[in-house]
């Protein structure tokens, strides 16, 4: 008898050989400019159960550019295994053809070129049509969101949130879970899940008080699909109070809590699920180690660390699917659940290609009510992009973007140096556009984001940058909190990846002068998303913006200043 | 980023000891010798005794701690990094329905949790588990 292990291995295997996941398909089709939106969505229905995954939209409504990352280090044992691979790797990794569209949509290199062949990625309108056309195959498929949802854009802020959960509630989800959706603050989160059509899941969200599950957010939600028994978990965002600012959300408490997951998976099958979905905020790595300590998850839909894979990652029995962010993609997974097991899959990353994928008509016409009201704002443009130039954050250290934010820090906020957050989200812009007013809320936008201004010892700075590294250099990926390397302006540095915390930094060096930071001076630092509570100065988006209006046409030179050492 | 006064008052302390060598080795084996106090130098198992910890505290001041050891006459929980390692002993009587107990512990920094459990039939048991306390801010 071939057992169930045997299954999903085959599952793998057939993706990656046969392209049972379309993907080496689109690379061939797109590379012969005849891609339509029928083969992007084709796939051939499979077992009984379909999942359909979003995760880490960012409050993105409309397409965008969005480059990949160049850098994406993995430590330990996850060293240059998937999502640690970028590039030409990544593309020989998953069979990916040179120029593609795919070497567009998952890589970072020639982004401009591919870029004008191959147009703007994401569009809640095409995901849209997307998820329809999934139902119209299997009109019981289960839409889940692995948060980061309400968060993100200039209307996302001005509306608290409520944009994106009118167009969210639009596209029917059947569950979610949360991360930055908390710096909305609790109560503005209670008054939206109260009335939220859908499951608000968080088997990790405790009451900091008592320690005990919060009455807020269910742990799971038990769905019947397919003659199937299907508990879908809920992981929100482990390290929410220590990431975000904590005094924004006070009565809750999370952490990983595997032992929890572990409770609540066992609860669920003792109660007769077929099947074990955990739709989780944790993390790739941190999904890989759980997944290999945790028993009986079938399938992770995994956010929050923003990687997009062609076929989901096997670890054990459990595997896990990572759908990308700012809605650039929309995983499909259909599963064949029989006598109580998942026995094999079929997976399918389906890239939202904007000039492709035709968009949902409703659903076009909700997004262009939901900015209407904002439509001057939006579009007023500041200044432009230089030619040099591309506008892009994601990556374990500085990307041009934050080049660009940190820079106008030091000269609009007089200081020396400059910090800015190591997040994920924020698209990115092509040499020679418009920088709108939008734009620039996109990489900015939170509802903590004024720009301080203080001072800082030398052996202060080098605290805070040894503490920020190890959040992302810690061996162990349940001690790292998913973001990348805080952006830094003014200064330059080394960065030893593997070496222990407080070993890591070296080379600190004043860039205005070239000479060492000294530990016992201080220096005029300026950043912005303190998790302080009483955070002064202007916010991050006025900053950039005056920046930007004095520049006129913004040039971002090659940053040279970080130096990184690993293996 | 977070960055107040408090913070840095916290983090120069601890910086100052990881620099001072002796120090650190001192502070082991006060560590040592509390527990050799509580064994009396036997050997320690490695079953039988769960310590629930974060891996990453959400606030140093105030860090959930969970010992469960079936079968423990009684629970010693140490902070092996605080300028007093010692935390609390949970002795049980034979009455006891369980041998578990929670609280909550100050930690002046990134440190090993320790806790080890002394069994009915005088044997004993150690559990560790590392807990950072960081700056925090900057997450994705």
């Amino acid at each position: 008898m071939i057992s169930r292990r045997d299954f999903l291995q085959a599952s793998v295997a057939a993706s990656a050989i046969v392209g049972a996941s379309g993907f080496g398909n689109w690379g061939r089709l797109a590379a012969q400019q005849s891609l339509t939106q029928d083969q992007l969505l084709d796939f051939d229905t499979y077992g009984n159960v379909t999942l359909i995954h979003v995760t880490d939209i960012h409050g993105q409504l409309k397409p965008i550019w969005f480059r990949e990352p160049e850098i994406n280090i993995g430590m330990g044992e996850y060293r240059g295994q998937v999502p640690h691979i970028t590039g030409a790797d990544f593309r020989r990794a998953y069979g990916i053809e040179d120029q593609s569209r795919s070497h567009y949509a998952l890589t970072y290199d020639d982004f401009q070129a591919l870029g004008q062949a191959y147009g703007k990625m994401g569009g809640l309108d095409r995901v849209a049509t997307v998820v329809n056309q999934i139902r119209a195959a299997r009109p019981d498929a289960l839409l889940l969101d692995g948060g980061d949802t309400w968060h993100g854009s200039y209307t996302c802020y001005q509306t608290q949130g409520q944009d994106m959960v009118n167009a969210m509630n639009k596209l029917r989800p059947d569950a979610m879970t949360f991360h930055w959706e908390f710096t909305l603050g609790s109560d503005r989160v209670r008054e939206i899940v109260g009335d939220l059509p859908f499951a608000a899941l968080g088997a990790n969200v405790f009451d900091a008080e008592w320690d005990e599950p919060a009455e807020d957010f269910a742990p799971f939600k038990m769905f019947e699909t397919g003659g199937v028994k299907v508990a879908v978990i809920g992981q929100a965002f482990p390290y929410m109070p220590i990431a975000n600012p904590g005094w924004m959300f006070p009565e809750y408490s999370f952490g990983i809590r595997e032992e929890r997951m572990q409770a609540v998976v066992d609860e669920v099958r003792t109660a007769g699920a077929e099947l074990v979905v955990c739709l989780s905020h944790n993390g790739f790595d941190v999904d890989k180690k759980m997944a290999s300590r945790v028993d009986g998850i079938d399938v992770i839909l995994s956010g929050h660390t923003h990687d997009a894979l062609p076929e989901p990652a096997l670890v054990g029995e459990t595997i896990i699917v990572a759908s990308g962010s700012n809605g650039k993609f929309v995983s499909r997974v259909d599963l064949d659940v029989r006598d109580g097991r998942m026995m094999g899959f079929r997976h399918k990353l389906i890239p939202i290609f904007s000039d492709v994928i035709a968009p949902d008509a409703d659903m076009a016409a909700s997004i262009d009510a939901e900015r209407a009201p904002f439509a001057n704002q939006l579009g007023e443009v500041i200044g432009t992009v230089a030619d040099d130039t591309l506008l892009y954050r994601r990556g374990n250290f500085n990307g041009s973007w934050d080049d660009l934010i940190c820079q106008a820090l030091i000269e609009e906020r007089d200081a020396d140096i400059s910090l800015s957050p190591g997040v994920r989200w924020g698209p990115s812009l092509m040499p020679g556009e418009n920088i709108t007013r939008e734009d620039i809320w996109n990489v900015t936008s939170m509802t903590y984001g004024k720009a301080y201004r203080t001072e800082m010892t030398g052996e202060f700075i080098h605290t805070v940058m040894e503490d920020v590294a190890d959040n992302l250099c810690n061996a162990d990926p349940y001690y790292q909190q998913g973001g990348d390397m805080v952006r830094v302006g003014g200064m330059g540095y080394r960065i030893e990846v593997d070496q222990p915390i407080g070993s890591r930094i070296t080379d600190m060096t004043l860039l205005s002068t070239g000479e060492a930071i000294d530990p016992a001076k201080s220096y005029q630092v300026a950043g912005w998303a303190s998790v302080n509570p009483d955070t002064e100065g202007p916010q991050i988006w006025d900053v950039v913006e005056s920046y930007i209006a004095r520049q006129g046409t913004v040039s971002v030179p090659p940053n040279t200043s970080v130096s990184v050492v690993s293996g | 980023m977070k960055l107040n006064r408090r913070d840095m008052i916290v983090l120069t302390a601890g910086a100052s000891v990881a620099a001072l060598l002796p120090v650190a080795s001192s502070a082991q084996e006060a560590v040592d010798a509390i527990i050799a106090e509580f064994t009396g130098g036997a050997e320690m198992g490695a079953e039988g005794l769960t310590l629930t910890t974060p891996e990453i505290a959400e606030n140093g001041n105030t860090v959930p701690v969970e010992v469960d050891a079936p079968g423990a006459a009684s629970i010693l929980v140490l902070a092996s990094g605080n300028p007093t390692p010692k935390v609390a002993t949970f002795t049980f009587g034979p009455m006891a329905g369980a041998q578990f107990a929670s609280t909550r512990i100050r930690l002046a920094g990134t440190q090993d949790v320790v806790a080890i459990a002394k069994m009915q039939d005088g044997s004993f048991v150690r559990a560790s588990r590392e807990v950072k306390v960081t700056i925090g801010g900057c997450g994705g």
